[in-house]
């Protein structure tokens, strides 16, 4: 057969597509359940970064049951709702109505101490970002922070999940004296913002870091009425 | 390995670089260089998908058909990738994470194509993986020496270990913010370049 006709090459490229396509298709169902179980331990661990303790992959798993004490869907409204916390992807919520939303309360106790842990889902450069962000039981002051990431650039962008940018919001605060959700600010180091919290950006990665500061105020806004509701 | 195979696995290395005498895969050189870390992960990468690309290209070269070869190598390059983070995914999950970002730059780097239209297509298997794995670390070199002084300036850090001292910063040192552009890592690649060619003659144009 004529290597460089029509016929050959239409049927060369039919074939290698379709292996290609069996290959693929083979390989993502059959290492599917063993991805989803590793995508929950890493959930674990951002969830636990959150509240300033290290996990490795085999006492994720342990530690949550033990500092994790309640989970829970809060509404728009702020007040508790049916549903699992865990398995509420926040990216699913954002399609729906803004009323018809539900958004993962985890309660954490550390020393006695009763911490909040809310989701936040945002866009950096190249793809989505989220993070847990963990408050004290004033819902004000942040206690712990973990962002992750897609794709952003490394040693760029990609630097947003490193301890370095995540402690910096240690002790900031989300309300202002007034009792006004303000949100932290990302802003570009070395600049300051008035009425508000803010903590340096990544230098190099403006867009990611702009993405967490737009990520904080949308996320974390949304609980606003929840965060209001003192105890 | 016979001479012309270790002239295949060295050259690379300096006198046919990727980087700095094919000019090839300068833009993944901008983008993953501004910490050592990341540089030499993606070294790795890209040498082993150079590798087994060139391998199975070369196995498959007297089928393909020339007027959708370079369709045919994209295929192949791609479900490559794909399969090797899917399988990373499931079973080195931490690495997998931090191979993710990367993946589309291996894609699109234009040495992997590079190798495989110039010498995969036309010459056996074994001397193929041989080429690869040589322009893979040649490509590593570069990248390397240029992740080295981006970050030792840029962030006064190695590997993400502090090596400028704090007393340097009080006395008023500062890190060049300009390192961790990528603009810088074009000068520094121009540097290397020019070092190289000064070095040896036979490079320069006449």
């Amino acid at each position: 057969m004529n290597k460089e006709g029509n016929t050959y090459t239409l049927i060369y490229s039919v074939v290698i597509v379709v292996l290609v396509a069996l290959l693929l298709a083979v390989t993502s169902q059959t290492l599917r359940p063993k991805q989803a179980q590793n995508e929950a331990i890493d959930k674990i661990r951002q969830i636990l970064t959150s509240i300033n303790l290290s996990s490795t992959n085999s006492n994720a798993e342990q530690l949550y049951k033990e500092y994790i004490t309640d989970a829970y869907l809060v509404d728009a409204q702020g007040n508790r709702t049916e549903g699992d916390a865990f398995d509420t992807e926040p990216a699913a919520e954002l399609t729906k109505p803004e009323a018809e939303r539900k958004y993962p309360v985890f309660e954490a106790t550390i020393d006695g101490n009763k911490k909040y842990i809310l989701s936040m889902r945002g866009a950096g450069l190249w793809g989505p970002i989220w993070g847990f962000i963990s408050l004290d039981d004033d819902k004000n002051t942040v206690y712990g922070a973990s962002f992750s990431h897609e794709g952003e650039t490394p040693g760029l962008g990609a630097e947003i999940e490193k301890p370095e940018f995540t402690k910096e919001f240690i002790g900031k605060k989300f309300f202002d004296k007034a009792g006004n959700f303000v949100s932290i600010a990302v802003v570009k180091a070395g600049k300051t913002v008035q009425g508000q919290d803010y903590v340096d950006g990544i230098s190099g990665g403006t867009i990611t870091s702009q993405g967490v500061n737009a990520m904080l105020k949308a996320s974390i806004g949304a609980y606003e009425p929840f965060l209001k509701i003192k105890l | 390995m016979n001479e012309k195979n270790k002239a295949i696995l060295f050259n690379p290395l300096s006198k046919d670089n990727p980087v700095t005498v094919q000019m090839l895969g300068i833009c993944s050189a901008l983008a993953v260089t501004s910490k050592l870390e990341p540089a030499v992960i993606m070294a790795i990468s890209v040498t082993a998908v150079i590798a087994f690309s060139n391998l199975i290209i070369s196995l498959i070269r007297n089928s393909v058909p020339g007027r959708i070869r370079i369709i045919v190598q994209l295929l192949v390059v791609a479900a490559l990738v794909t399969v090797i983070n899917e399988i990373l995914k499931a079973f080195a999950y931490d690495v997998s994470k931090q191979l993710s970002v990367f993946i589309g730059l291996i894609v699109t780097n234009c040495i992997v194509m590079g190798r495989l239209e110039a010498f995969a297509l036309g010459n056996k298997p074994w001397p193929s993986f041989l080429d690869g794995i040589g322009n893979g670390l040649g490509y590593g070199l570069i990248l390397v020496i240029v992740g080295f002084f981006r970050e030792l300036f840029g962030s006064g850090t190695l590997w993400g270990f502090r090596l400028i001292p704090e007393a340097f910063y009080e006395a008023g040192y500062a890190n060049n913010g300009l390192m961790i552009l990528p603009p810088m890592a074009l000068i520094l690649v121009a540097c290397v370049i020019w070092i190289h060619r000064s070095k040896d003659k036979n490079l320069q144009e006449k």
